[in-house]
């Protein structure tokens, strides 16, 4: 006796959570239900084997008919075949559109295009993620991507609009959006200790602050200009950040910067010496960083820029993070004092952002 | 001419790509009703067209609006080929012509195409002007309303109960025709939905005719169906139960009625009727005051008479008579006489319903049934002249051209089925037959036909007009509460039809009763049940040589009694196993193979307070000398009186002891009783009566003289009963439980399993069948354990047996929450329900209390009340602690493993209004950040799909039903050749039925309903053929689409309320109060 056909259909379609989970992680039928039973799912339930088979059978089933949908979520909720609730459409949607943690680190800011899909195979051995569900989640990267890229307007706003995605997700979408359009450097092993939530940090804040879409909130900015403008940095600000080289470049500045530091500071950090010790250096390097951002190599880099110049140099020294916050919040608002210098705003555009990611970036 | 119809196609959406290079498609729509086509423009690249078209008028006689479907077809333009099809859409604007119903016809629905499946949907307004010109109503019936509900509707009453309805029609089968060799499957496909839905349109049409002609206005428990006769034909038959209704017009009328809906019938007698037509004298009125003057024995006389297969019944009928003015007084015997002559007046006092209004159902005899084997012939048919080109809209076959003689064909062996059927309920002395169906089984060119019911007597007031009010009233008031009425036996004790043991009721133990009960209905409202009822099944296989023809049609006949035999056995032992006494819903499927026979027998089983206490099951071995073998045989006897206290304890089965004195007549003797009359005939007159009681064995005794028997002792144990939390039945609502909430997941399950066909022998095929069957039960309950406690209703399997080595086992049910809390109920005594009637308004507020503590201290009197609630509790799984208490919100949360749960309490949630609930939602939320759900509600909340409810049942728990817009009945064909890239069979089928029931959905929102109730898969023959990477499958589904509102919409007066109303039907039918 052989079952040749088996299936279940409710008029309300029935979604079992830990299945879709499952099916989401690629795992094979066989895989699942073997992965069901150590749940001790038989146990509870006086359910057989066969009976495991058959249910998981017909979910991964439904799921395969439900993926079409997925890829355009609007469509799950018009299309007539499937009843769903709101709620449960929501959950289908937003654990389709999850990914791990260990995958996006790996694909993030690489160029999302067949030659990335080819390595998935050793990111998935490397990550001992499925093959399945590491297509799955690379492609949906590639196709919110490739939905966003072309349209205007606020990066979160237009995936949440088109994916249905909670906040959370969408915002997490904008940083790898951004982040693969930017194709920061993201994989050297010096970044490896940096977690996805911190880069997403980071692009979040230079979404807001350092993209064209930053000052198009300003009506001037023609229409022409505003295609991408969540996506693409303000290339006339990255080239306006030559202008605060003379933070370094003038000696007279530089000192003057530094005394006004160690003046505010005194007394108030414990690596004080440290500081004092490694002001110019540290100095240099946030200034050379935004120079350099004229260059797309040096764009790539900022990351691994930031981390060399400021955060090894702080972590060497064993600065708490509470000393590195005072030191950037001085360091940021004695530019104020200065007289010499003209590009206050430039400066607090940059340092302003800089400020936060360099804070979130210094942990171990 | 009568009618205009007025169609207006608005916009398509999600079409599919049509043209590969654009990535777009050139949509318009041909919108075509009987011979007249309209276009609209093409709207050029665009998968989500705007067509807005003008008003497309069609105007048409009101015949043609019954019988044609609206059809709508979506192409692409193609300015150099032809141009392709994307799908079409038939509409059954039948809705729109009742009164009542429908006004419009506007939404959305989808694309259907037999090869694709849905693609894409379109946006479509339909409206029909009606001149209303009584005078042409001769071949029209509009204006008559259909229901599939086997029940007064739950908005209506009924006025009149008039009686049987019956059509057919038979065409040839646009698949056999040689034109199918050169047509695409495509175009044969859908010319076999065109015909279908022709054919339908006109079958209802005629029933309906028949209703006017009875007087009637409704047809209630219309039941279609097809018979795919192959190249012998297309047969579409139908049956139901012609009716007067009355709507109950005013919204206040039902508010009240949730109360108490004895309320509302009481008042029937004195209500000055509406409708005057329905008074005057209608066919039957005249010969119903002949009946007055009638004496006794003439009435017998002409009942003899009457029928000419009548197997001289005349005598037993006679005492039977006897009898009933010794019980019941003179009133009873007016009452038997009056009934009598007004059903005999009908060629068949044959009722489909299978619930009833109070008060309706006197007594019960029985089930009745009837099969009868038949050999197609081709259908004689003129040579097929339609050879109309390829492309033009012919209409298929004008069956009306030469189907004269054919349907008399079909319709003489239904008549002779159903005058069996008629001859058998009067040697059960009933004079009508309820809960009426009647099937077929095809296999090649032999045909089983069945028809089966429930033997009764009925109470003349709702089958006539009211004139002998005054006189029932009267009877009435003398013979009730007649709770256990229905119980005693219609037929005399000293001229039994067949040897049955009686017994004085255990209710009001004055009159007889026998000791097991078969019924083909639903429990009746005002029965006493003790304990919870379950869902019993008898399986069987037969095998059988293949033969042709007339051999073929001889072995299936010579099959039929055994199984017919053994399946009875089955039911019978399982029945006593689970220590009950009655079954209800019963439905046997037999099913015709090319080389085996299966029996499918389903019904629920239930204790009724009313029949004695069944009897144990005693097992005997044939050698008695052997030691070994004895010991053997007392190790199955303990497992067997095990199982029996098990199943007692399972289903709190725990009637009062009673005191032999009272009873005054001798402890029942366990013994089995046959209630089923059938008999076969092959193609010939001969009818063949079987007694299916054991001999004249005194005790219920199994032999254990072989390996068979010992394989059906172990068969009877292998049945294993569904999880806690779970109950099943297979009639619309589950005996003791009346607290659903309004939780439902209506599903289908199809399962075809392949047999090794090596060596199959009765026993392997057995098992494989049962195992078939009890696995499939075990997937159903494992699916849907988010919903315990739960419990399938209306659990409707379906055999088939597609090919050689295949056997098909569909089922259809509703899973239905019930909140366990007071899950409790049981059964009262009497004298508790009787206070508790005398104060149904108090009983509002003090009903939680109240149930727990009559519960506890009347119907389980011996365990103490604690361990009593720890059994309970064993059984739904949940520890009493949390159930001692009302509803604890946050002590489910955790358990909010799925979406039904959440819903759940969120309905909770509104019912109570309280704030803690939300909480708790948002603790089930799926998503672990709580943020979540409100953020990303908003996207999700502007979704344009609503929600469509269906059901097998005639209700919808916690919802009021306000309107009903008409019937639905629709038959969709899919067909695939390739299969592989669909998923296989299963990929194939999940995904056709997910369409089905979209479309059916669809049509439903669009008629402004919200729910179909009644839903019945009729049929869904499925056929494959994997070398060739093809299969094909057919669906018949049917229902009523209504409009229903939450009662906690309604009125916010207790939580109590949706159980109060759902079951309005089960409060006490006081008809005399």
């Amino acid at each position: 006796m052989t079952s040749e056909l088996d299936i279940f259909v409710g008029n309300t379609t029935l979604i079992d959570e830990d299945v879709y989970r499952l099916w989401l992680d690629g795992y094979s039928v066989t895989d699942a239900v073997a992965l069901r039973v150590r749940s001790g799912i038989l146990e509870q339930t006086g359910a057989t084997a066969a009976v495991l088979q058959s249910d998981t059978m017909d979910h991964y089933r439904t799921f395969h008919m439900l993926e079409r949908l997925l890829h355009a979520p609007p469509k799950l909720l018009h299309q007539l075949i499937f009843q769903i609730p709101p709620s449960r459409q929501a959950l289908l949607i937003e654990r389709y559109y999850a990914f791990d943690e260990a995958f996006v680190r790996e694909v993030l800011g690489k160029k999302l295009s067949k030659g990335t899909k080819k390595d998935l195979d050793d990111i998935s051995t490397k990550t001992g993620i499925t093959l399945k569900s590491c297509r799955r989640q690379f492609d949906n990267f590639k196709r919110v991507f490739k939905v966003v890229e072309e349209m205007r307007g606020s990066l979160v706003d237009n995936i949440q609009q088109h994916f249905l995605l909670s906040d959370r997700l969408a915002r997490d979408y904008a940083a790898i959006v951004f982040f693969a359009n930017n194709r920061f450097e993201t994989g050297k092993k010096k970044l490896q200790y940096l977690s996805f939530g911190d880069f997403a940090f980071c692009a979040e804040l230079m979404i807001q602050n350092w993209t064209l879409g930053a000052v198009g909130e300003a009506p001037t900015v023609p229409d022409s200009q505003m295609d991408d403008m969540d996506m693409d940095l303000d290339k006339e600000f990255l080239q306006d950040l030559k202008e605060l080289k003379v933070l370094v470049a003038d000696k007279d500045l530089l000192d003057l910067h530094k005394s006004l530091v160690c003046t505010a500071l005194r007394g108030k950090l414990g690596v004080f010496s440290e500081m004092e010790a490694n002001f110019k250096n540290l100095s240099r390097g946030l200034v050379n960083v935004a120079a350099k951002l004229t260059h797309n190599k040096d764009v790539r880099d900022l990351f691994v820029d930031l981390v060399e110049k400021f955060v090894e140099p702080c972590r060497s020294d064993h600065w708490p993070l509470s000393d590195v916050r005072f030191f950037l919040n001085q360091y940021s608002a004695s530019v104020h004092s200065l007289d010499g210098f003209r590009h206050q705003t430039l400066w607090d555009r940059y340092m302003g952002t800089l400020r936060g990611c360099l804070l979130r970036l210094y942990h171990d | 001419m009568p009618g205009k119809l007025k169609v207006k196609i608005v916009a398509g959406r999600h079409l599919p790509v049509m043209d590969r290079a654009s990535d777009l498609t050139d949509a318009f729509v041909e919108v075509k009703f009987g011979n007249t086509t309209f276009k609209t423009d093409v709207y050029l690249k665009s998968l989500n067209p705007q067509w807005n078209s003008e008003w497309f008028k069609f105007e048409v006689d009101d015949e043609d609006l019954q019988d044609e479907p609206l059809q709508i077809t979506v192409l692409d333009h193609d300015t150099y080929s032809a141009n392709d099809a994307i799908g079409k859409v038939y509409i059954d604007i039948d809705p729109l012509l009742y009164s009542e119903a429908a006004t419009v016809i506007s939404g959305w629905f989808p694309i259907y195409d037999t090869i694709h499946g849905i693609r894409g949907e379109i946006n479509v307004v339909v409206k029909v002007d009606l001149f209303n010109d009584l005078n042409r109503f001769r071949q029209s019936s509009c204006g008559v309303k259909f229901f599939c509900t086997t029940s007064i509707p739950k908005c209506y009453r009924a006025v009149i109960i008039h009686g049987f309805v019956e059509e057919l029609v038979v065409n040839e089968d646009p698949e056999y025709q040689w034109i199918d060799r050169i047509r695409t499957p495509r175009a044969s496909n859908e010319a076999r939905q065109r015909l279908i839905s022709l054919m339908s349109g006109e079958l209802q049409r005629k029933i309906g005719l028949k209703v006017l002609e009875m007087r009637g206005n409704a047809v209630v428990g219309y039941l279609q169906c097809f018979d795919l006769e192959g190249e012998s034909g297309l047969v579409v038959r139908a049956i139901g139960t012609a009716c007067t209704l009355d709507k109950l017009s005013s919204p206040a009328a039902f508010l009240p009625a949730c109360n108490s809906p004895s309320k509302e019938m009481k008042e029937i007698p004195f209500n000055e009727d509406p409708n005057p037509n329905t008074h005057s004298s209608g066919p039957s009125t005249p010969l119903k005051n002949q009946t007055y003057s009638f004496s006794p024995s003439k009435s017998y006389s002409r009942q003899s008479s009457s029928s000419d297969t009548d197997l001289s019944l005349t005598p037993k009928t006679g005492m039977g008579s006897g009898s009933a003015g010794k019980e019941g007084g003179p009133f009873k015997a007016l009452l038997r006489q009056q009934t009598q002559s007004a059903l005999e007046q009908r060629e068949f006092p044959f009722f489909t319903l299978t619930a009833f209004p109070p008060g309706f159902l006197v007594h019960v005899g029985g089930v009745v049934s009837a099969r009868s084997v038949k050999l197609l012939d081709r259908i004689h048919n003129p040579a097929f002249v339609g050879i109309m080109g390829n492309t033009r809209s012919y209409k298929l076959l004008d069956w009306n051209s030469f189907n004269s003689d054919e349907p008399e064909t079909r319709d003489a062996w239904w008549a002779e089925i159903r005058q069996e059927i008629k001859s058998h309920a009067k040697a059960l002395g009933c004079h009508a037959v309820v809960g009426y169906s009647e099937s077929t089984s095809i296999c090649e060119e032999v045909c089983i036909l069945s028809a089966s019911g429930t033997a009764a007597v009925l109470n003349p007031r709702f089958l006539q007009d009211g004139t002998v009010e005054g006189c029932l009233e009267q009877r009435l008031e003398e013979n009730l509460p007649t709770r256990c009425g229905f119980c005693h036996i219609p037929y005399d004790e000293l001229n039994m039809p067949f040897p049955a043991h009686l017994t004085y009721c255990y209710n009001c133990r004055k009159q007889k009763v026998p000791d097991v009960l078969f019924t083909t209905i639903d429990l009746p409202t005002d029965a006493t049940v003790i304990g919870k009822g379950c869902l019993i099944q008898a399986r069987l296989c037969r095998l059988k040589k293949k033969a042709q023809a007339e051999a073929n049609a001889t072995a299936i006949s010579n099959l039929l009694p055994f199984m017919e035999y053994e399946v009875h056995t089955q039911l019978m032992n399982k029945l006593k196993l689970k220590g009950m006494n009655a079954l209800f819903g019963l439905r046997i499927q037999i099913t015709v193979g090319e080389n085996m026979l299966m029996g499918l027998a389903s019904a629920t089983g239930v204790y009724l307070a009313a029949l004695p206490t069944p009897g144990g099951i005693q097992i005997a071995g044939k050698t008695p000398n052997d030691g070994s073998y004895e010991q053997h045989i007392s190790h199955m006897q303990k497992k067997i009186n095990d199982t029996i206290a098990k199943n007692k304890e399972l289903y709190e089965i725990s009637p009062p002891e009673i005191s032999e004195e009272i009873i005054g007549s001798p402890i029942p003797e366990p013994r089995q009783r046959s209630r089923l009359l059938r008999s076969q005939s092959e193609s010939s007159d001969e009818v063949t009566e079987l007694d299916l009681s054991h001999g004249k064995k005194d005790a219920f005794v199994l032999e254990i003289d072989d390996t068979d028997a010992m394989e059906d002792v172990h068969s009877l144990l292998t049945d294993v009963p569904p999880p806690s939390g779970f109950y099943s039945c297979n009639t619309e609502i589950m005996p003791g439980i009346n607290n659903w909430t309004s939780e439902i997941q209506m599903f289908t399950s199809v399962r075809v399993i392949r047999l090794s066909s090596l060596n199959l022998t009765n026993q392997a095929l057995n098992k494989n069948f049962n195992d078939l069957c009890e696995n499939l039960l075990k997937s159903l309950y494992f699916k849907l354990r988010s919903m315990i406690p739960c419990c399938l209703c209306h659990v409707n399997f379906t055999v088939s047996l597609p090919e050689d080595e295949l056997i098909q086992v569909t089922v259809t049910a509703v899973a239905i929450t019930f909140d366990k809390n007071q899950a409790l109920q049981t059964t009262k005594t009497h004298v508790e329900k009787s206070l508790q009637r005398a104060s149904t308004d108090n009983e509002e507020l003090l009903q939680f209390p109240l149930e727990l503590c009559s519960d506890s201290l009347s119907s389980h009197p011996l365990p103490p009340a604690k361990e009593h609630l720890e059994s309970a509790s064993s059984n739904s799984g949940i520890p009493a602690a949390q159930r001692a208490t009302s509803v604890d919100y946050s002590s489910f949360a955790d358990r909010c493993s799925s979406w039904i749960e959440l819903i759940k309490l969120k309905a909770q949630t509104i019912r109570r209004g309280s704030i803690k609930t939300t909480v708790t939602v948002e603790k089930a939320s799926p998503v672990g950040d709580g943020n979540f759900r409100n953020r990303s509600a908003p996207p999700c909340a502007n979704s344009t799909v609503g929600v469509v409810k269906m059901t097998p049942l005639s209700f919808i728990p916690g919802a009021k039903i306000t309107k009903y817009l008409g019937i639905i009945n629709m038959f969709f064909i899919r067909e695939t050749t390739s299969l592989r890239e669909e998923g296989g069979v299963s990929g194939f089928l999940h995904a056709f039925i997910a369409e089905v029931f979209a479309m059916v959905r669809a049509h439903v929102a669009a008629l402004g309903g919200n729910a179909v109730v009644s839903y019945i898969m009729k049929q869904c023959v499925f056929m494959e053929n994997p070398n060739k990477n093809q299969a094909q499958c057919l669906i018949n589904v049917s229902g009523d689409a209504v409009v229903f509102v939450r009662e906690s919409d309604l009125e916010v007066v207790s939580t109590q309320q949706p159980t109060a109303n759902c079951q309005s039907s089960c409060t006490e039918g006081e008809v005399t109060t």
